[in-house]
Parts: C-alpha cells; structure tokens; sequence
C-alpha cells in the first residue's frame, strides 16, 4: 500500500509532468488562459492518458517483449495512442454525447500530446507492473490537471499586474511557469 | 528487420480494422455536406468566425444558422463554392454585423481611480469595473485589439464605434468584452430581441409595450438620420405612422426629462419621421431573412395580426392573413375614425407591410367562411390568433334595443365600411344624441357624431373626468369640440315613443364611495335622483370583449382554452402559447380591450415563440426578461443639471374648421421643430445621461 502512495505523490508532485518533466508544454500555455479550458483539458488528458497508459503497457508487455522488438517501441505506441483517441472519440459522440461536446475540440488536440506520450515510456522505463502503470498514469494525468488549473488561475491573474510591454503575454506565462517549476522542485525531499 | 516490418503491419491493421468497426459500430448520421463543406474552408481551426474549428463551422453553415461566408480567412470565392454546395445564395444569407449597445462612455461617473493594465478584462476582475454603470462600457478598448479587420474604433466619447463597412461579424470583439456590451447579431437576432434586465435601456425603452429603442432613434434625428431612425423603430412596430398619431405614449410618462419639467415629445418624433418617410415618395427597404418555408396561418389583420405577419415575414417565414372585413387594420381602420388617423395614410403602410411578400385574404371569417381544421389540411405549420376584441357589451337596461340604439363597435366600424364605399347603409343621425361610457370609443363616437352634424352631443359616465380611461388629448379635443358631460351618472332604462323609437334616457346619480379593485373610487347612486333627458339616438360604449363564437363550431377547438373575460388563455403571457400548441395569440383577443402598441408588442413576442416552434426550439420567455418591468436603479427621483427648454407643441386644425369634417386634426411638426425637440432628449442609459442636452 505505503509503495502506492508513495508513487501517487511523486507522479503527480514531485515528477510532475509539466513542471518536473517539462512534458506537454504546448497545451500548458496553449490551454492556460481561461479557467474554463484548463478544466477541460485537463479532464480529456485524465481520461485518455489511464486508457493510453493501460493499453500501451499491455501492448508492450504482450506483443513487443515476446516478438523482442522493444526498439519500435516509439513507433507503435504512437500509432496506438492516435488510433485510440479517435477511438474514444467515436464511442464518446455515440453514447455520451453530453460528455463530447463538454470535451469538445480537446480529444483530437491530445492525439498528438508529448505528456501522454511521455507518461506511458514512462511508465514502461520504470517497469512498473500492470496496476502500477495504471495508477502511474492516472496520478501523471491529476498532476498534468493541477498544474494547468493552477496556472490558469495565475494567469487570469496575472492579467491585473502590471506587466512591462515586451514581457506581456506569453512571455510573463514562461517566467511564472519557471518559478513555479522551481517551487515544485521543493518537493524533491518528499521522496 | 522482416519481423518488425510484419510486426508493425500487423499492429496498423488491427487499429485499423478496430477503427473500422468501431465507425459503424458508433455511427452517428451527419450531413454528408458537413464533411464537403469542410473540406471547401480553410482549415486553419482558428476559431475567427466565432465557432469551435472549422468542422463546427461546417456544421452551422449545413445547418443553416451560419451563412456561408463563416469563415473569416477564406474570403469570397469560397464562399460561393460553399453557398453553390448548399444551394444557398450568398448575397441573401443574412449577414451578421457587431452592434455597441453602450453609448455612455467618459459620461458615465467612475467609482474609482484606475491606473492597472490598459485592459478591460483585467478592469472587470477589480469589482466589476471604475465605472459606477454595471454593465455599461469601460473604454479600455478590448474590442479594438480583438479586431482583425480594423472595423472597431474607440469614439471620441469613450466607448467603441463599429465601422458596418469593414465589419465581417466574426464575432472577436463580442469574445473580447467582458462586459457583454458588444453584440454580433444577424438581423434577425436583433428583431427576435426582448428587453432582458441586463441591458443598456433608457427609461422610456423600457417602458415601451412594443419596447422601440426610443433614445437611439431621437438620437437618429437628431443627427440627421431619419431613414435610420425609421429603420430603428422598424425593428420593433411595422405600424409607426398609425402610432404616431393615436398612440398614448405611455413612455412620455416614464422620460426621465419628465421628472423635472414637460416630457420630450416621443411620438411626435415618431410621427415626424414616419411622415418623411410617406411623403418621400420613396420606401425604405426593409430586410428578411432567407426563405424557410415554413407556412404561418395569420387569422385578424388587425395591429397584433399586422405585427406578427411582418415579424414572421423578416424572419423568413410565408404568412398568410385571413381577415373578415374588406381590408386589413383592424379596430385601427373600423374604430379610430378618420379626423384621427386618414385611411390613405393607414392603406400606405399597410401595403408597405404586405409588399414583403404577405399573402392576404379578406372576406372570410373564422368561424363561417373557414375553421382550424381547413388550415391544418392546407398545410399551415402553425397559427395566429389575433382576432381582437370586437364585441360590444351590453348596457342590461330596458329598452336598449329600441330603434335609434347603437352599440359603439358597431356604429363605429358600420359607418367606417360605409364611409369607405365598402357597402353598408347610411346610419340615420340624430339631433339630440347620447353616449354611454368613458372609454376611446365613446369619445370618438361624439367626435363621429358632432361631424355627422348632430346638434347636441353628450357623453354619459358614471365616474368622474378623472376616472375616464379615454386618453386626455381625446378627452380635451372632445371638450373643445362642444361635446357635453354628465358624470356620476348611471343609466337605468330607455324610453321608446310609439313608433318603438328611442324618446328619452333616464338615469340615476351617483356619488363617490370607498375605492374598488382597480382603486378607483366607486361609484353609489343616490337614491331618488331619477333623471330623464331627451334624446333621439343612443350610443352605448362601455366596452367590448373578444367574440369567441367560432371556437363553439368547431370540435377540436374545445381544447383551446379561454378565460372568464373570453380572451384566449395562454400558460404564459410571456410565450403566448394558446392551449392548443400550435395556436398562438396576442392583441386585444389575449388582454381584452387595450392598445395598438401593446398590440403590436404582442404580436412580435408571438411571432418569437411562433419562430422558435417552427425550429423545433424549446418555446420560453426570454431570460432576464423586463416584461412589464423597469430596472430599478433607473427610475430616478430627480434629474441634476438640466437645462430647461420647452415641449414642442403640437401644431393643429382649429376647432371652428374641424368639426365639420372628416379632416386629420393633429399635424406633424416641421422639420425644424422636431430638430430642436430631438435635442431635449437626454439620450438616457440606465444611469447616465447627457446632462447638457439643450
Ligand atoms: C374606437 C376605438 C378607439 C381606439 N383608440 C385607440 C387609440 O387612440 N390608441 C390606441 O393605442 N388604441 C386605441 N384603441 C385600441 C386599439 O384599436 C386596439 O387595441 C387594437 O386595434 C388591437 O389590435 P388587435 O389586432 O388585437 O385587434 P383588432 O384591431 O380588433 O383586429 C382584429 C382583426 O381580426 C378580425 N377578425 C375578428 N374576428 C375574426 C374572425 N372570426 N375571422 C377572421 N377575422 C376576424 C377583425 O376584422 C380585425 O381586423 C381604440 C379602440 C377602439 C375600439
Ligand atoms: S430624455 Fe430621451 S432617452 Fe431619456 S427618457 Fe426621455 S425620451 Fe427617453
């Protein structure tokens, strides 16, 4: 259990995808302006990184290891993670519409998203086992969620500061994100 | 190296294959335009046309809500491609415009001092905004920034003025304000508006049955505009000739000018224009919106009928009006005699109204002529009712029905056929003539009568002046016309000679004891006050109420609910939905006797509910609605700062010349006077105004 808690914490804190890993930084900036995207993303990566996450370590560890061709891992983890968000998204239209639209135009834009990507070679580097890849990838996805939701609310924060010319926009969002990276890096004792 | 190659096939035909499966497995049927109409856009997902991509684009263009110029980037050629493809024409989609609906600005008084972020965003996260307006604009230009095309400018007088030229109607800047103030609509979003409690309203807007943008219109004049100021009220009332001249302005009573000195004459602006518009000689052309196809049974073409024909008919719906007498109007054409509102005037805009393309069949009765069920198999997809409120009550004394008795209504609309060549006989006119009741239709049967050359005219009412529902002018015009008054007078039978003809009128008076419901104090006789006059022709007019006959010769309109007064039910007044879903009603036949503007105004709220179930829509009242509300902190004890300046007067015939005929007795103001009267207004937002208006 303790073994658990321990990889919980330091998937989403210490390794934190975006902050400690510096994974999947387009949707981070791309994604962090409005509180109401932020959320939405971060809901479509939960959801679609515990799939990919499961499904590539079955694909890995079932196909690839016995036909000893660990080297395509790259290549085939991509063509399978792109094949299931257009999966996902097909199911999702057809039996939960509510839940589509709400997603909306974020399913297609995780297709070709590095942190789910990351956190499934990840997941295999580690050699985790089965349950553990899927906890892996679900607490990756929370800290991927925390990260953009709070740096989203800085963000419509950071709106009423005053920011010199040349430093507004996304320039001000990189410097903050890097302090913010920094903090994180506090809680490399943790573990 | 011939492994990892089988391996990788492998593994692309097994996605490819679930893949397969699982699109029809989870097929979900769209337009196949959808996916060639996307094809055809950009396909840069840049979200300028204000949709989420361009495949969402693709969908609202297919569907018809977006005109096949969405997208932004792709320009003219491909949107003929996708308007070719769609079978739509391109220069008749409606196109979408950005409207500011803040004209305060630097006049609005700031709450704070503010030296953040030139940005309106950040500003509204700092309690709500500097200035003391909630929704009014903050000035810091979002919207400028937003624009791609350069068509947004912020205006000397701190808020943004829209270029209609550049504007594509992308829809950035409505993104951009926080403040909800920047609205990119179509025509048709605009003319399927209602006043919702969070908008920028004047006090007489709000006040408005038919809730006309009056600030923006005088504003219009103001500055020379007179065909925008026509198209502005427009939006609203077809009928602004007709209201020009017999409305009773209850907005007057709300001008916030009002409060300190004479109101500013909002009707005669009104008038004015509507006028100009009729003696130009030329129509300002009205917009609709593309065809839909959809059919629309309009029964009664009076004001409510006119009102929602034409509103049905901007929207792109084919309407027909069914209509019992010979021409349209209604209790505006059978009622309101000539002197008040000329039939030539009336005709001119009644032809504006049907040359949009409304079909109209006169001489049949619901009822008689045709019923629900002969419309249903024609194949009509929805039904109006508006058929008014056409029947007299009676008096319930002995001897009302001796000859020389007449009910108002009736006298009214049988001399009006009769005056218009439509057939009828020459109603025989007393000398000594009197009239029962208080109301517009007593006054304007003595006013009909002192013209038809009767030597005594009296009116009989059994409250006082003050209590007369009639409108004041009316009231005045007849007084000044020579027409007698008993008040507190109650009849009690009429007396017929021994030719059955009506000799002498006896009634009781009264005398004023505790107020009614309605707050008016009531009338009690005095006992043994009987009193006789004579008379040799009788008027009663004490009001009328919708004649709901037809409703008991046909079977399946048992279901179509009516109240106690008979006016047609509806689950609520703001949707004006009948209990039979696709019947809908408004005018006199839903309120009972009232007002052509509250007519029209219900014909529009009608026509919005009427277009909404022709879409398949949810039907329901608009949100934030203001119906027959005011916003609060509009409504203001006193106005600073004002500089006194005096009511136009409204030019008219002299009483000598006009009692003896048929003649318009109000005029329209010159030029020049509605120039000056214009600039009395105060240009009125929910708190701020133009504290310097002459
Ligand atoms: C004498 C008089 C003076 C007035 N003066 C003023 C004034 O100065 N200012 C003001 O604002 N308001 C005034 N009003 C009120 C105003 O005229 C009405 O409120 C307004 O006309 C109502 O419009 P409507 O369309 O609901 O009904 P109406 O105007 O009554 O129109 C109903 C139409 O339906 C038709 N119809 C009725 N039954 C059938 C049927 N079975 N089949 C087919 N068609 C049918 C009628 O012929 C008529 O054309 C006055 C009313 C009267 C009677
Ligand atoms: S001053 Fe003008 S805007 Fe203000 S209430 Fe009067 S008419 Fe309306």
């Amino acid at each position: 259990m303790d073994e658990y808690i321990v990889l919980i914490v330091s998937c989403i804190f210490v390794n934190n995808i975006l902050l400690a890993q510096f994974l999947g930084n387009c949707p981070f900036f791309g994604t962090s302006k409005k509180m109401e995207t932020a959320v939405g993303m971060s809901m479509a990566v939960i959801f679609v990184l515990v799939l990919a996450g499961v499904i590539t370590w079955v694909v890995y560890n079932f196909m690839l290891v016995p036909l000893n061709l660990t080297y395509l891992r790259t290549i085939a983890f991509i063509l399978v993670i792109a094949s299931l968000v257009q999966f996902v998204e097909m199911f999702l239209k057809k039996s939960i519409p509510a839940l589509y639209a709400g997603l909306g135009i974020f399913l297609p834009l995780i297709t070709t998203n590095c942190a789910v990507f990351g956190a499934c070679v990840i997941n295999i580097d580690k050699e985790y086992s089965f349950m553990k890849a899927l906890v892996a990838s679900f607490s990756f996805a929370v800290g991927f969620g925390l990260a953009l939701i709070l740096f989203a609310g800085l963000r419509e924060r950071i709106l009423l500061a005053r920011v010199p010319g040349p430093l507004q926009d996304t320039s001000i969002a990189l410097v903050a994100a890097g302090i913010i990276s920094l903090t994180f890096f506090a809680f490399r004792g943790m573990v | 190296m011939f492994e990892a190659i089988l391996a990788m096939l492998g593994l692309g035909a097994a996605c490819g294959s679930i893949l397969g499966i699982a699109s029809r497995v989870f097929y979900v049927y769209e337009d196949p335009r959808i996916a060639e109409v996307e094809s055809l856009l950009s396909g840069a997902n840049c979200g300028g046309c204000g949709y989420t991509g361009c495949s969402a684009a693709a969908a609202a263009a297919v569907s018809g809500s977006a005109p096949p110029s969405v997208c932004v980037v792709a320009g003219f050629e491909t949107a003929m491609e996708v308007g070719q493809l769609l079978g739509v024409d391109v220069g008749s989609a409606e196109p979408r415009l950005s409207f500011n609906e803040c004209d305060g600005g630097h006049r609005a008084a700031d709450k704070y001092y503010y030296i953040g972020v030139n940005s309106c965003k950040a500003l509204t996260a700092m309690y709500g905004g500097k200035r003391e307006c909630s929704i009014g604009c903050l000035g810091q230009g979002d919207c400028v920034k937003a624009c791609s095309f350069d068509a947004i400018h912020m205006g000397p007088d701190g808020y943004p003025v829209v270029d209609g030229n550049k504007c594509v109607g992308c829809g950035a800047c409505e993104t951009a304000c926080p403040k909800d103030i920047l609205h990119v609509q179509t025509t048709s979003d605009r003319l399927l508006h209602f006043n919702r409690d969070i908008d920028a309203l004047s006090p007489c807007a709000q006040t408005c049955p038919a809730e006309i943008d009056i600030a923006r219109y005088i504003t219009q004049i103001r500055e020379g505009d007179y065909e925008g100021a026509v198209q502005t009220i427009r939006e609203r009332n077809p009928l602004l000739l007709t209201c020009g001249r017999v409305c009773p302005h209850p907005c007057e009573s709300y001008c916030r000018r009002g409060i300190e000195e004479d109101p500013v004459s909002i009707n005669q602006l009104k008038r004015f224009v509507a006028d100009l518009e009729m003696n130009s000689g030329r129509r300002y052309p009205i917009k609709c919106a593309p065809n839909t196809g959809k059919r629309i049974a309009v029964i009664g073409g009076g004001p409510a009928g006119l009102s929602c024909a034409f509103f049905l008919r901007r929207l792109g719906h084919d309407v027909t009006i069914f209509e019992m007498m010979p021409k349209l109007g209604g209790m505006v054409r059978y009622g309101i005699p000539e002197y008040r509102l000329p039939k030539e005037t009336l005709q001119w805009e009644i032809d504006g109204i049907l040359n949009l393309g409304i079909e109209c069949i006169t001489n049949v009765k619901l009822g008689e002529d045709f019923d629900i069920q002969s419309l249903a198999d024609a194949r009509f997809d929805a039904i109006f009712l508006g058929v008014g409120a056409w029947k007299d009550y009676s008096l319930r004394v002995d001897g009302e029905d001796l000859k020389g008795c007449f009910t108002g209504i009736d006298f009214l609309s049988r001399f009006a056929t009769h005056q218009q060549g439509d057939g009828g006989t020459d109603i025989p006119i007393g000398r000594r003539c009197a009239v029962i009741g208080g109301g517009n239709t007593a006054i304007d049967c003595v006013r009909t009568l002192i013209r038809l050359g009767a030597e005594e005219v009296s009116i009989i009412y059994r409250r006082t002046r003050n209590e007369m529902p009639a409108n004041e002018v009316e009231i005045v015009a007849a007084e000044e016309e020579g027409v007698k008054f008993a008040f507190l007078a109650a009849p009690v039978q009429v007396i017929g000679d021994e030719n059955g003809h009506v000799k002498q009128l006896e009634y009781l008076k009264m005398e004023l004891g505790e107020p009614d419901a309605s707050g008016r104090r009531r009338p009690v006789p005095i006992e043994g006050s009987e009193t006789l006059v004579d008379i040799d022709m009788l008027v009663t007019a004490i009001g009328q109420g919708p004649d709901v006959s037809f409703r008991d010769k046909e079977k399946d309109l048992e279901a179509l609910n009516i109240t106690r007064w008979n006016t047609i039910d509806a689950d609520n007044e703001e949707t004006l939905q009948s209990s039979i879903p696709y019947i809908f009603s408004a005018g006199d036949a839903f309120t009972g006797a009232s007002l052509v503007i509250e007519a029209i105004g219900g014909g529009r709220r009608a026509a919005r509910s009427i277009h909404q179930y022709l879409s398949g829509d949810e039907i329901k009242p608009v949100d934030h609605s203001l119906y027959k509300r005011h916003i609060p902190e509009s409504l203001f004890e006193q106005v600073d700062g004002l500089q006194n300046s005096e009511r136009a007067k409204m030019p008219e015939l002299p009483v000598a010349e006009r009692i003896k005929t048929f003649e318009e007795v109000d005029l329209v103001l010159s030029e020049e006077t509605a120039r000056k009267e214009s600039k009395r207004c105060l240009n009125c937002c929910r708190l701020c105004y133009n504290q310097d208006a002459a």
